[in-house]
């Protein structure tokens, strides 16, 4: 590494050095980053048919399988999914607005991925380490919804318009309760700083997760969460059977496929952020000998893949809110549900230390 | 020029390329995206400036809800362009005289010897585990509470006069009256038109 530095020094100058340097080892690492998030989009997608498949007593994708492996038949689904969207046409519908409707999938995609330079994964590893990590998450995933919106105003059609308009106010009241849940987060870490939030969780056992003392808001969080990524049962944005395909209609080939992409990568982002904010992150469940064996990244694995396995739950058992429901549930019982809990926690944190260091509390507040 | 002027010289540029944009664009769909992506570079902008709490904040708030709600009414619009610039000339004047006052109080603040740049010193630089967000938090609920208190107020009456502008009642019941339903007649309900069949142009 230092090698490569003094190499970009003599290259470019001691100013321009340090400064290309930089950028090109974060474009390695987002690659380190990306590509392997991609890959697990791809699986998320065979895994979602196969589950719900399972539910609903069918197989499932069989027939395309990996290398000729007869028993890894089905596990090639992905790859000849991607082949398939790559080979149509993007067709642009007559009175569209040319540029707004590429630029819709990218602009979905974008801060889909940007989000994960935050995310740590282990103790050290992370790409970028700022104080603000959590803030930063939030800002980006808002982001996303632009891609919807445009989508649907530059497809110049209605469906894909009423996609649009639905997205846009779900996503935008669902926003407040998540960010109110993770307000509860901060106070009890004081840190904006995801690695910091796990480190706060740290102290022997499963016990001293913020699952435990904010159950509540683990729940506003992670359904706020299947809401604001457009999933069964808040996918009025979609409505296959209301709106055909909503805000994507139009969509097809690789712009369709990146829109595709963008939902599942969010998908994984929250259950990677429920699992290290809710779940203890890489923290093993138990800080005794067979548990603590188990390298912290495979812990971290595992608490996402349970996660993600309740959204395709989630997708194969309910059926889809109404439009009004999907309001009243955001504005009317969540959001009151987060404040109380608040002022709740704020008024325990503000207990003598002599309480707060006493069984039960010492476990969360230190 | 090193690394980080030319940074600040291209968000300044896509800054104000698209907040010139914005009050060109003849498509108001177009003149709110452009405004999106003022926010999102001057967010750029205020990070050069080590404020990370606020340009992220700049983001969260303007960009990711106060925008996506202005979109959402400017697309519900059926914008009549003719009919827009028909006062034109007529409002012209008052307009004009509007851009000089700001004009001049621009030129005021900016020119004035209290805001020039030898006046103000120099922030220092900070280390890389200096948090904005704890100081501001600490200025917020310490030095400027009442400002603070006073703005959330305000705020909340807002929000409060909003929901008893669009709280509505419902009259009545929503059961259904078994009595009437029975009472129906086919005339109540269907209506026969006749329409002659069209050509096919």
């Amino acid at each position: 590494m230092e090698y490569a530095q003094q190499l970009f020094g003599q290259f470019f100058g001691a100013d321009w050095g340090s400064a290309l340097f930089s950028l090109t080892k974060n474009l390695v690492l987002i690659l380190a980053i990306v590509l392997p998030l991609l890959l697990s989009v791809a699986y998320l997608t065979l895994a979602e048919r196969k589950i719900i498949a399972f539910m609903q007593i069918r197989v499932g994708p069989n027939r395309v399988t990996l290398f000729g492996i007869p028993w890894l038949a089905g596990w090639g689904q992905p790859m000849a999914d991607a082949v398939k969207a790559l080979m149509k046409e993007i067709i642009i519908p007559n009175g569209a607005n040319k540029f707004l409707f590429i630029m819709a999938p990218i602009l979905t995609i974008a801060p889909a991925l940007a989000a994960w330079a935050v995310v740590p994964f282990s103790p050290e590893v992370v790409l970028a380490d700022i104080n603000a990590g959590l803030l930063y998450i939030l800002a980006m995933t808002s982001m996303g919804v632009y891609g919807v919106i445009i989508a649907g105003w530059a497809s110049n059609s209605k469906y894909a318009f009423i996609g649009a308009m639905r997205c846009a106010a779900q996503v935008v009241s669902y926003e407040l309760a998540m960010g109110f849940a993770l307000v509860c987060v901060l106070m009890m870490s004081h840190s904006l700083n995801l690695g910091d939030i796990v480190k706060g969780q740290e102290g022997g056992s499963f016990v001293n997760w913020y699952l435990i003392p904010l159950f509540p808001m683990f729940l506003v969080y992670f359904i706020s969460g299947v809401a604001e990524t457009n999933r069964a049962p808040f996918d009025v944005a979609e409505g296959e059977s209301e709106i055909v395909a909503g805000f994507h209609v139009e969509y097809s080939g690789m712009a369709f496929t990146v829109f595709f992409l963008a939902e599942y990568s969010n998908m994984i982002l929250v259950a990677t952020l429920a699992s290290l904010i809710f779940l203890g992150g890489w923290l093993p469940p138990f800080d005794i000998a067979p548990f603590t064996m188990i390298p912290g990244f495979i812990w971290l694995l595992l608490k996402i893949a349970f996660l993600l396995f309740f959204f395709l739950w989630f997708r194969a058992t309910f059926p889809r809110y109404r439009y009004d429901q999907i309001m009243r549930l955001g504005w009317k019982v969540f959001i009151p549900m987060t404040l109380v809990w608040i002022v709740l926690l704020g008024s325990v944190m503000q207990l003598p230390a002599s309480v707060l260091g006493s069984f039960p509390l010492n476990l969360w507040f230190h | 020029m090193d690394f980080q002027s030319i940074t600040f010289y291209f968000f300044a540029t896509v800054l104000v390329a698209s907040a010139l944009g914005v009050i060109t664009a003849r498509n108001p769909v177009h003149a709110a995206l452009l405004l999106v992506l003022a926010f999102f570079t001057c967010a750029g902008l205020w990070l050069l400036l080590q404020a990370e709490f606020l340009a992220i904040t700049l983001v969260l708030v303007y960009v990711g809800a106060v925008m996506v709600l202005f979109l959402f009414v400017v697309m519900m619009l059926d914008i009549n362009l003719d009919r827009m610039r028909e006062g034109f000339w007529k409002w012209f004047p008052f307009g004009a005289l509007l851009a000089l006052v700001m004009l001049a109080e621009i030129s005021m603040v900016l020119m004035g010897r209290k805001f020039s740049a030898d006046q103000i010193p120099t922030p220092p630089l900070r280390a890389a585990d200096y948090s904005n967000t704890k100081e501001l938090g600490r200025l917020i609920y310490t030095e400027y509470v009442y400002a603070f208190e006073l703005a959330a107020v305000i705020l909340l009456v807002a929000i409060v006069a909003a929901i008893a502008l669009t709280l509505r009642r419902r009259v009545g019941p929503r059961f259904m009256e078994p009595s009437e339903q029975v009472k129906v007649k086919r005339s109540d309900r269907v209506r026969m038109v006749s329409m002659p069949s069209e050509k096919k142009e």
